[in-house]
């Protein structure tokens, strides 16, 4: 009798972005933008087997209160370029990217990603992301001018227009025969004429097929709408949902959207984002948790992030002090802007954040320490391992995207410690098996997906 | 008695131009080429690297937004020659990695691409090649181009009929909306002072946002507010490099550029070219240092002249026609080719870009070849000298304008301050 088959745990690498979760002022913390930090995270993924690197992608710097931010680490390169020259100091880590569909057009995004593709023969993928805001718009020639409500529109036709452009090239077009002198087998390869609501473009790509046939597509929408896209287009959803039940939740809601569009529930993959922390002993672990807590929110941004829930200038209180006795501004602008609006309904959050400040006392920081902890796996190796092969078991994901609070080091102590014992779980590769990420996800190849979703589409 | 010879006080700056398997358009046929290997990283990595070893000053990419073609109105439906590339910027940022000293200088279209994400892609080229960068802009001028993005529709005119009122007028706003492309690139590059980048313990500040600048671009074409997502890049400003053929692109290149590649027919033509250089210079009113004029020339070489002619007569039986170029043809043996270079340079010249026929064969023979012999002359490098790409050129790395303005403001308040803080105090106290 063979024991039930264990999901493996997809593991990927996200480099430390521009949130206070990254620590910049920790001696160990070195540069985000000198090109050694992406090599050290990278290789270091690779060292670990991980299945890709995970990259974000800035057009605006961030303002609070109508000024750039300056507490958080500022600064990041363009994304496709980094992942390419990645490609040149790896050779089997998948390579993602973070590519917004309201800022790029859907001609030169596909051919850079194909690019991407052919260059690191087949590790591309591409996560989705649109955004509405006026403020990033005054850095490009388009502007602005996308209506909240259509951003899922144009993420889908985005997706949809670059698979157009990508199958616009048979796999066996360049014939390259120096003796007959046939260099291509059509005249004209690349044809594509696209006409939809948000793109009118025809023409001949100029990138032939490239090995993935497809990169892989990442999404992170939660909402309704993003969810039925993600089911509709995505290989993989980048979700925020990593407490197991929410999580359990959020995965057999996905999972069971899947079968609409003529794909199987092991063709699209859910990978919460999730940080942890490490220590000799449970305590260890703990003490160090709560030192990274402290580092993440400093008494400036403690004040910081008050003011994102608040929507109002906080910087006369004590960050020691106790919360504001005032009310969140519900009817102002944002004061934030160039990243998502935190809170949907600010005044129920702000009086859930007031009960647990007066249940236990805590201070301003305190309590913003207390209320913005994301998901950390926090405890030995042997701890961890456990923990995060349990929630792929039992269903609350496929695998995580790791996000490390140290550039470019944070991952090292994950590789040392806890790859050895998921891989001793046999939850964890040991070696790589294929070239690919799509290989390394298990996800059918493109001329697959293809057949499926023509298939659900005329049934 | 006759003074002893001395070796030229410049040497020559020596380039070469990548585009598939060469410049011919039979190149692919040719029994060195790899047609095969066109899209694969370890093709563009090894060319990267045997350029190196001539201690070449910098390596050029071609690209464009569409399929390569004979004509200008779209693909010409060819099957013999080799179609389909890859983005200039990407193989460039490949080739980072692999190679420590030499320039790599991506093109980049103007036409449909964004300002900004130009500006963030060769900033982050040179970090990842630490101050190596290059950007050669270039327009577009094909509708079927222009069809690719769907944002403008460019006129389906005869380019070829270059005096007409319509391709004069289509030329002259590619290449203003050109200019304005670098001038925000340039604004989006210096946004950043150097020491921006403060990570301050005391006040918890990543950054002095002071030293942060918008660039608050307002032209014809578009606006751009930044500034740069990526802190300023290694060399400052990377380096810009124009081809340019007449006076429209010439002004373009003496307002945006650094480097420019001309295409003289012949030695006697040499003066003539760097004549109208400095004559758009002077037009638009260039600041600063004049441009470095490297002629383009496209060369075929061989162990003997005869072997490089029939070699060359062999492509162009096998495309069908003799090849044609806007740069001169060089046919021959490496050691006539440095002595060509010489000559031609003594007419005002600071180098060449040259574009080999049949890349696998003649990027061999540049560096087996050539440079040995321009060496043996004193006309080249012997080795690498430490540096960013632009010191190689003599251009020193430049402050950002905006640390600049912000000095002479601060020198031209010295004399008000006194009064102000007073005022500052004033106002404290009440």
């Amino acid at each position: 009798m063979s024991p039930k088959q264990k999901k493996q745990v997809i593991l990927a690498a996200y480099f430390p972005g521009v949130n206070n979760t990254t620590v910049w002022h920790d001696p160990r913390s070195k540069s985000q933008i000198e090109f050694d930090s992406f090599i050290h995270l990278a290789q270091t993924a690779e060292r670990g087997k991980l299945d890709f690197f995970f990259l974000a992608e800035g057009l605006r710097l961030r303002e609070q209160g109508g000024k750039i931010h300056d507490l958080d680490t500022v600064g990041r390169p363009d994304t496709l370029t980094v992942l390419t020259a990645l490609a040149s100091v790896t050779t089997h880590l998948g390579l993602a990217g973070t590519l917004n569909a309201t800022f790029h057009e859907p001609y030169e995004m596909a051919r850079q990603l194909a690019t991407l593709d052919h260059l690191s023969g087949g590790r591309a993928a591409w996560n989705v992301v649109t955004s509405s805001d006026a403020f990033t718009g005054e850095n490009f020639r388009r502007g602005g001018f996308l209506d909240h409500a259509d951003r899922y529109e144009r993420a889908g036709e985005f997706v949809r227009t670059a698979r157009e452009l990508w199958d616009s090239w048979a796999e066996d077009e360049i014939v390259a025969d120096k003796e007959t002198g046939q260099f291509l087998r059509d005249g004209a390869p690349g044809a594509f004429s696209h006409t939809g609501a948000q793109f009118d473009i025809h023409g001949h790509f100029n990138v032939p097929r490239s090995p993935q046939g497809h990169p892989v597509i990442l999404q992170a929408g939660d909402s309704e709408g993003g969810r039925e896209l993600a089911a509709a287009t995505a290989d993989a959803i980048f979700s925020r949902h990593s407490i197991l039940g929410p999580a359990q939740a959020f995965y057999q809601d996905t999972k069971g959207r899947l079968a609409r569009y003529g794909r199987r529930r092991d063709d699209m993959k859910i990978l919460p984002g999730v940080s942890f922390v490490l220590g000799d002993s449970p305590d260890d672990a703990a003490e160090k948790a709560h030192v990274v807590r402290r580092q993440q929110v400093s008494p400036q941004t403690a004040i910081l992030l008050l003011e994102q829930l608040w929507n109002r200038d906080l910087s006369a209180y004590d960050p020691e002090g106790p919360l504001p006795e005032t009310e969140p501004d519900v009817s102002a602008t944002s004061i934030i802007q160039g990243r998502t609006r935190m809170y949907d309904d600010a005044l129920a959050v702000a009086a859930r954040w007031r009960q647990v400040s007066e249940a236990k006392n805590l201070s301003l920081r305190d309590t913003v320490i207390e209320m913005t902890r994301g998901h950390t796996f926090v405890g030995t190796a042997g701890q961890v391992a456990e923990a995060m092969d349990d929630f792929v078991q039992q269903d609350g994901s496929d695998g995580f995207v790791l996000a490390p609070h140290l550039t470019p080091t944070g991952l090292d102590d994950f590789v040392d410690d806890v790859v050895p014992l998921l891989q001793e779980r046999g939850v964890l590769r040991t070696e790589y098996e294929t070239t690919t990420l799509r290989g390394h996800l298990g996800l059918p190849d493109a001329a697959q997906a293809r057949r499926q979703r023509q298939h659900a589409a005329s049934a | 008695m006759p003074a002893p010879t001395s070796p030229p006080s410049t040497q020559l700056h020596l380039a070469v131009a990548l585009d598939g398997t060469g410049f011919h358009p039979a190149s692919w046929r040719h029994a060195s080429a790899r047609p095969q290997e066109l899209f694969r990283a370890s093709y563009w990595g090894g060319l990267a690297r045997t350029a190196e070893l001539g201690l070449l000053d910098l390596l050029t990419i071609e690209d464009g937004f569409g399929l390569q073609s004979s004509r200008n109105d779209g693909p010409d439906g060819r099957t013999d020659q080799v179609r389909g590339r890859l983005d200039a910027v990407q193989i460039a940022s490949l080739m980072g990695p692999v190679t420590s000293h030499i320039g790599l200088v991506a093109t980049a279209i103007t036409t449909h691409t964004e300002p900004f994400h130009l500006a963030s892609a060769f900033s982050t080229l040179d970090y990842i090649c630490r101050g190596r960068a290059g950007w050669r802009p270039q327009v577009s001028v094909r509708p079927s181009d222009a069809a690719h993005v769907g944002r403008r529709t460019l006129p389906a005119i005869d380019l070829a009929d270059r005096r007409s009122p319509e391709v004069r007028a289509l030329v002259q706003e590619l290449f203003d909306e050109a200019a304005d492309v670098v001038e925000v690139v340039r604004r989006l590059w210096d946004s950043w002072e150097d020491d921006a980048i403060i990570r301050d313990q005391a006040t918890g500040r990543f950054i002095d946002r002071d030293k942060l600048h918008y660039v608050d671009f307002e032209g014809d074409f578009f606006t751009v507010k930044g500034p740069s997502i990526v802190p300023r890049p290694p060399q400052g400003q990377p380096l810009v490099a124009a081809l340019a053929h007449n006076r429209v692109p010439f002004e373009f290149a003496a307002k945006s550029a650094d480097v420019v590649f001309v295409t003289p027919a012949d030695v006697g033509d040499v003066a003539r070219w760097v004549g109208n250089i400095r004559r758009a210079e002077a037009t638009v009113e260039r600041a600063g240092t004049p441009l470095k004029v490297l002629a383009d020339l496209v060369v075929f070489l061989g162990d003997t002249t005869a072997h490089a002619e029939a070699a060359k007569a062999q492509l162009d039986e096998l495309d069908g026609a003799p090849y044609t170029s806007d740069a001169a043809l060089f046919v021959g043996t490496p050691d006539d080719l440095a002595d060509q270079l010489v000559t031609w340079q003594a007419q005002g010249l600071d180098g060449f870009r040259l574009r080999p026929a049949v890349v696998d064969r003649d990027l061999d023979a540049i560096v087996d070849g050539l440079v040995p012999a321009l060496q043996r002359g004193g006309a080249f490098r012997t080795a690498y000298a430490p540096g960013l790409l632009r010191e190689r050129f003599g251009l020193g790395r430049p402050p950002s304008r905006y640390a600049l303005a912000a000095a002479t403001s601060t020198a031209a308040a010295t004399s008000t301050a006194s009064t102000k803080s007073t005022a500052t105090t004033t106002e404290d106290l009440a």
